[in-house]
């Protein structure tokens, strides 16, 4: 008896187990841990690792060592590298602008409704399905300075005199690398927002034309707004696709002629892989973060402001 | 690393005979003494470059089976695009893992020396038997006085050339010289055939037809002690000279990679051009009457009064971390002999040009005299970073198409030939720091 009032005393025993299974932000932390390690190895680490490399003079073959901002010293000073920044921004701004307006252009159109509908948004498709580098190489035979499709086209009907030297003269050149890279990123943006035009309920539009909205009113006050964080999340996909982009300049030109058309990517790899200067192709391509960066920062942050002037979101 | 000691080599060899016996394959007289014997229970992986010519690829895999049968070591052989073998040469020799034996281009060897197994007694037994090295390949293949590399030797260019176009501009025979050279190209282009060589960014043409030119008007990268001399009064006039050049190509060649030229020498577009023997083998096997008309020429000579030509120069590296650095030695051996070497160049349609002087007398060279230009390319080569010495800095050089650049940049009157060397200069001065 007085064994038992004794016991009954002593509040009882919880395990570990207990507490952790009753404790919310333990179980969370523990449940967070396999999609944490995920991201650790997989993204944190290489991303450390292509930090710390573009720190040290790291070649091929031989461990580096610590060298702090040597590599960016010598690019800053690098006549080719700013070369690199300077395509890859004219190549980004332009192709996107364009992919953005042919894109929005598209999906408006596929919206309507039109004969075969399927079938068409099935072949707008296409470009994107296909591989890049096929692509890449049909863009190559129909930018080819001696046997262009286009060229001869034009030389039959009589336009021009002479082949044109798409990819040998550098403005050329970077205006067919952008066309290329436009007329591969197209559909993504134009499906895209096709499925964000479809989410827009047909009301708004029977409301506004209640109240005597023309089409661009209507396209001005209702689809876009409606559309802007759609928008925002395609825009920073594709310029993040576009900055980033290496096989269509790689099949197309290999950076040439004479460095017009070298991104910062295609020049990562030709100095760190067949130059064997695993340092400085890792700064150039950590030198792409933060202009990356700010290109997402701008493209999402700039847009979805908009989108809660509007009174989108919350 | 075991020494292989002349009683090693005598034991191996009668070993060898044993087995030749068995096998009823007795080495011939005169065949290469050294040899190595092979650990036991051996196998090896070789990595190589995926094949120009399916002759190649053919005969070299037949090679590995007698090998094989012979020795009882398998070998198992993987390939690879000719351009993705060194990135992955590199990663095998940064992290201590991969195939056995590599077969890379250029200065490879140079960018991980200390990786490599010594091939010394190996490629001093080959030179020996076989008439010597080619002192370009003592070049690539040695490093401190060891040997680091076995050489296999080059993806040889020559000019390759329309006869009935030449006959036509009034040329009996191809110009030796650069000035012949550079009016022969203006009486073609007023004849409407132009010449036309690769000025994009081709890792191939590109690189071998303007190292050519900088070097035949005594330009250079650096000097013997890899100090940066390409802004020098020569490497203007080899600008000056490729400004003129440049007027004579057919239009869009800025934009050519290493394909270009082929198609267009091909389709009766162009009339002269650098490359290896693809386009007459294209030309002759698919019995196309253009190939009647096509024939070869080394590069012309500059003021420099000597050859001074760049291939695609090849070599195999034996990787230390190999558990069977014998095996691997006496598969090298084997496949560099003449019983294996010559049929495989043969069936390679002299695509690949030797490393050693005793295979000038393969009957590849002489059977259809159009070859014959190839055979002799090793000998009037250099490394690609002459004067001065091989290893990272000549290496990314290369890759980064400096001369290429300059070249193109003069030619197509981008910048002055003075500015283009001077830009040349400030890049080449990025690797050779000290």
């Amino acid at each position: 008896m007085a064994q038992q009032t004794q016991s009954a005393v002593v509040p009882p025993k919880i395990t570990f187990w207990e507490r952790f299974e009753n404790n919310r932000n333990l179980l969370g932390l523990f449940l967070m841990l396999p999609t944490a390690a995920l991201l650790v190895t997989f993204l944190a680490y290489p991303l450390g690792l292509g930090v710390w490399l573009g720190l040290t003079d790291t070649t091929i073959g031989r461990e580096g060592v610590f060298i702090g901002l040597e590599n960016y010293k010598w690019l800053f000073a690098d006549s080719v590298f700013w070369l690199s920044v300077f395509n890859t921004f004219l190549y980004t701004t332009v192709a996107s602008t364009i992919k953005f307006g042919l894109g929005l252009w598209l999906a408006l159109i596929l919206n309507q409704h039109i004969p075969f509908k399927s079938l068409i948004r099935a072949i707008i498709l296409l470009p994107w399905i296909v591989p890049t580098v096929l692509s890449a190489v049909a863009f190559w035979w129909i930018y080819d300075s001696q046997f262009s499709i286009i060229s001869w086209s034009l030389m039959k009907l009589g336009f021009i005199d002479q082949y044109i030297n798409f990819l040998g003269e550098k403005n050329n050149a970077r205006a067919a690398v952008i066309i290329a890279n436009i007329w591969r990123g197209v559909p993504f943006v134009a499906i895209s927002l096709l499925a964000g035009l479809q989410t827009i309920s047909p009301i708004l539009y029977e409301a506004a034309t209640l109240d005597g909205a023309n089409k661009w009113q209507q396209f001005r006050h209702v689809t876009l707004p409606m559309l802007t964080p759609i928008i925002s999340v395609v825009m920073t996909f594709s310029v993040l696709f576009t900055f980033t982009d290496f096989q269509l300049i790689y099949v197309l030109t290999r950076g040439g002629p004479i460095n017009a058309t070298h991104l910062m990517a295609t020049l990562s790899f030709q100095r760190a892989i067949p130059g064997g200067h695993l340092g400085e192709g890792a700064a150039i391509a950590v030198a792409m973060i933060p202009f990356l960066l700010a290109a997402i920062l701008f493209s999402y942050f700039g847009l979805q402001r908009r989108a809660w002037q509007q009174g989108g979101g919350h | 690393m075991k020494k292989v000691t002349r009683r090693d080599i005598m034991k191996a060899g009668a070993g060898l005979a044993v087995l030749g016996v068995a096998g009823d394959l007795v080495l011939p007289a005169g065949a290469v003494a050294t040899s190595f014997t092979p650990e036991k229970g051996a196998a090896l992986r070789v990595l190589r470059w995926k094949r120009f010519v399916q002759g190649d690829e053919d005969l070299w895999n037949a090679n590995t089976k007698k090998f094989t049968e012979l020795t009882g070591v398998k070998v198992k052989i993987d390939t690879e695009s000719w351009e993705d073998v060194r990135p992955k040469a590199a990663v095998a020799a940064n992290i201590g893992s991969g195939p056995d034996i590599i077969i890379g281009w250029y200065d490879d060897p140079h960018q991980y020396p200390d990786k490599l197994v010594d091939l010394t007694d190996l490629a001093e037994g080959l030179g020996n038997e076989l008439g010597g090295w080619y002192p370009v390949c003592e070049s690539y293949g040695k490093r401190d006085g060891r040997w680091i590399a076995l050489p296999l030797g080059a993806a040889a260019n020559c000019l390759v050339y329309r006869e009935s176009w030449i006959k036509e501009a009034g040329f009996d025979k191809f110009p030796a010289d650069t000035d012949g050279f550079l009016k022969l190209c203006q009486a073609l282009k007023k004849n409407g055939h132009p010449p036309g060589f690769a000025l994009g960014n081709a890792v191939g043409d590109g690189n071998m037809w303007t190292h050519w030119l900088l070097w035949t008007f005594g330009g250079k990268m650096v000097n013997d002690n890899n100090e940066v001399v390409i802004n020098s009064p020569e490497t203007v006039k080899a600008l000056e000279y490729a400004k003129e050049l440049y007027q004579t190509f057919i239009p869009g060649t800025a934009s050519w990679l290493d394909s270009h030229n082929n198609k267009a020498f091909l389709s009766d577009k162009i009339s002269i051009t650098n490359n290896g023997i693809s386009i007459y083998y294209a030309a002759k096997s698919k019995n196309m009457p253009i190939a009647k008309d096509i024939n070869h020429s080394p590069f012309p000579i500059g003021p420099v009064g000597r050859p001074t030509e760049l291939h695609l120069f090849t070599q195999a590296m034996v990787f230390k971390y190999s558990k069977y650095p014998n095996a691997a030695k006496e598969y090298l051996r084997f496949m560099w002999s003449k019983e294996q070497y010559e049929p495989w160049q043969q069936a390679a349609m002299g695509y690949i040009t030797q490393p050693l002087k005793a295979y000038e007398a393969n009957p590849i060279w002489t059977s259809d005299p159009k070859h014959t230009p190839y055979r002799d390319t090793l000998a009037r080569m250099l490394p690609n970073g002459y004067s001065g010495t091989l290893g990272y800095a000549s290496a990314a050089v290369m890759a980064d198409f400096i001369v290429v650049n300059m070249v193109a940049e003069a030619a197509t009157g981008a910048v002055s030939p003075k500015a283009a060397a001077a830009k040349a200069e400030k890049r080449a001065k990025r690797y050779y720091r000290v």
